[in-house]
């Protein structure tokens, strides 16, 4: 495969070691590395997530991964955010009052509610999408794997790129520019979920 | 379309390879764990259960090296069972890779296991599964430990609704009656823990067919694992899913 250098960004998110894996697994060589630097010479970045909102900016800051995000989105690389990581891209969230997000796509990320809804939405859900994007190329209506107990109401409708329907329909991809993220779990979608990792590597190709 | 059904294959683990007992005896080989796994995740499993049967009571840890292993073949969710008595043992199991790691006699021994694991590790995390068998000469059900070889005499609803209090994500509930019989899962237990708790429910024990995990999923399971049916042949995932499909029940 060529000789693309993606990072996936190692700040103890407990998803890293299976992100990794799936993207080795569809050809990528990667840099799993804590050290901004190395993210800034990548050609593609990945950031992982599990965990609270607040945790999750917590240690990106302390790794100064926070700074590293916010210029790898202005350089124009393509990057990719899954789960939490995709909420940590909004500017707040309820989970964690106070704490600011990394502030790329307008909005805030709030609780699943409503009666009778079973929170963490943990399984199998189907994507729909809102618009077409090179990552998600051939995904609409496909089915991934979902655990979380937040999703982002954001206030730019052209942000949101796909949506799934539980109890209400939110946002469960979002995009702008040299940014996609996905509130789902690519790495453990199987066959759907490695196709999404391939068409960022052949978009991170192209960009 | 909103949340599916999960079909979930059970591994039983031992010494490194798939075995399935009937009753819990007359193990039979049916090949490496992680290789058997990746194939369900091609033919469309939805997620996969390992549990290392031999380690309760053998005390062993060996369940780390196959979450490792199975890392790198595997790519839906995927939960480890034996072998875990501490936070630690949680940890380790999860750094490994794996997604969820399930307890059992570890949690009846010590219930602040729950605790621990949901605070440390979240509660989507612990998956709390119970051997459960019907009380003789009287009502409910009772928990046993050690694979079903010791009754506690614990009456498993009311550990099960401490268990959803002390933090775990979801149950599954294995009937030592309906395990290996093939004739279906246990409806009255479904049904009373549905009734009883909100956590997700993952039905164990006596699949036997399609018909038996649609009607599971009637008495209010979220989930359907078995294992000798989709080890031995008898019934595929994809023909699993149709019939499903086919009943109304929304799946993958």
């Amino acid at each position: 495969m060529s000789g693309l250098n993606v990072v996936v960004v190692d700040y103890d998110a407990g998803n890293t070691l299976s992100v990794t894996r799936a993207l080795e697994k569809v050809g990528a060589r990667v840099d799993l590395t804590p050290d901004p630097e190395r993210v800034a010479a990548a050609d593609a970045v990945v950031l992982p997530g599990v965990g609270a909102f607040g945790d999750c900016m917590r240690k990106l800051e302390e790794r100064g991964m926070d700074a590293a995000c916010r210029e790898t989105y202005r350089s124009g690389k393509p990057f990719l955010g899954v789960c939490v990581a995709l909420q940590v891209f909004f500017e707040r969230s309820e989970e964690s009052p106070g704490v600011d997000g990394l502030g790329i796509f307008p909005g805030t990320v709030v609780r699943f509610k409503g009666g009778g809804l079973k929170v963490p939405h943990m399984g199998w859900n189907q994507l729909d999408l809102v618009r077409e994007h090179p990552v998600l190329d051939g995904l609409d209506g496909e089915a991934f794997y979902f655990v979380h107990s937040y999703y982002p109401e954001p206030e730019e409708p052209a942000d949101v790129l796909g949506t799934a329907d539980y109890g209400i329909r939110f946002c469960a991809a979002a995009g702008r520019e040299n940014l996609a993220a996905v509130q789902f779990h690519p790495e453990k979608s199987s066959r759907a979920g490695l196709r999404l990792y391939e068409s960022f590597l052949t978009w991170a190709r192209g960009l | 379309m909103g949340l599916c059904v999960r079909i979930i294959p059970c591994l039983d683990v031992a010494a490194g390879r798939v075995v399935k007992g009937t009753k819990f005896k007359d193990l039979r080989d049916a090949g490496d764990p992680v290789e058997l796994a990746a194939l369900y995740d091609r033919e469309g499993a939805d997620e996969v259960v390992f549990y290392d049967i031999t380690a309760s009571h053998e005390r062993r840890d060996t369940a780390v090296e196959l979450a490792r292993r199975t890392a790198e073949e595997v790519f839906i969710p995927y939960t480890i069972g034996g072998g875990v008595r501490t936070a630690d043992d949680m940890r380790a199991m999860l750094r490994a890779g794996a997604d969820k790691v399930s307890i059992n006699s570890a949690a009846v021994q010590d219930p602040d296991l729950i605790n621990a694991g949901a605070e440390r590790f979240g509660s989507q995390c612990v998956v709390l599964s119970v051997d459960v068998k019907r009380r003789e000469g009287g009502t409910g059900w009772e928990v046993y430990l050690n694979g079903g070889r010791v009754n506690t005499g614990i009456d498993a609803i009311g550990w099960l609704v401490e268990g959803e209090k002390r933090g775990a994500g979801e149950f599954v509930l294995n009937s030592m009656d309906a395990d290996g019989t093939e004739k279906g899962y246990d409806l009255a237990l479904i049904s009373t823990v549905a009734e009883k708790t909100t956590l997700p429910i993952i039905a164990s024990g006596g699949a036997g067919g399609p018909e038996h995990m649609v009607r599971a999923v009637e008495a209010g399971a979220g989930a359907v694992l078995a294992a000798s049916i989709f080890h031995f042949g008898e019934w595929s995932i994809a023909a699993v899913k149709e019939h499903m499909l086919g009943a109304g029940i929304p799946v993958r």
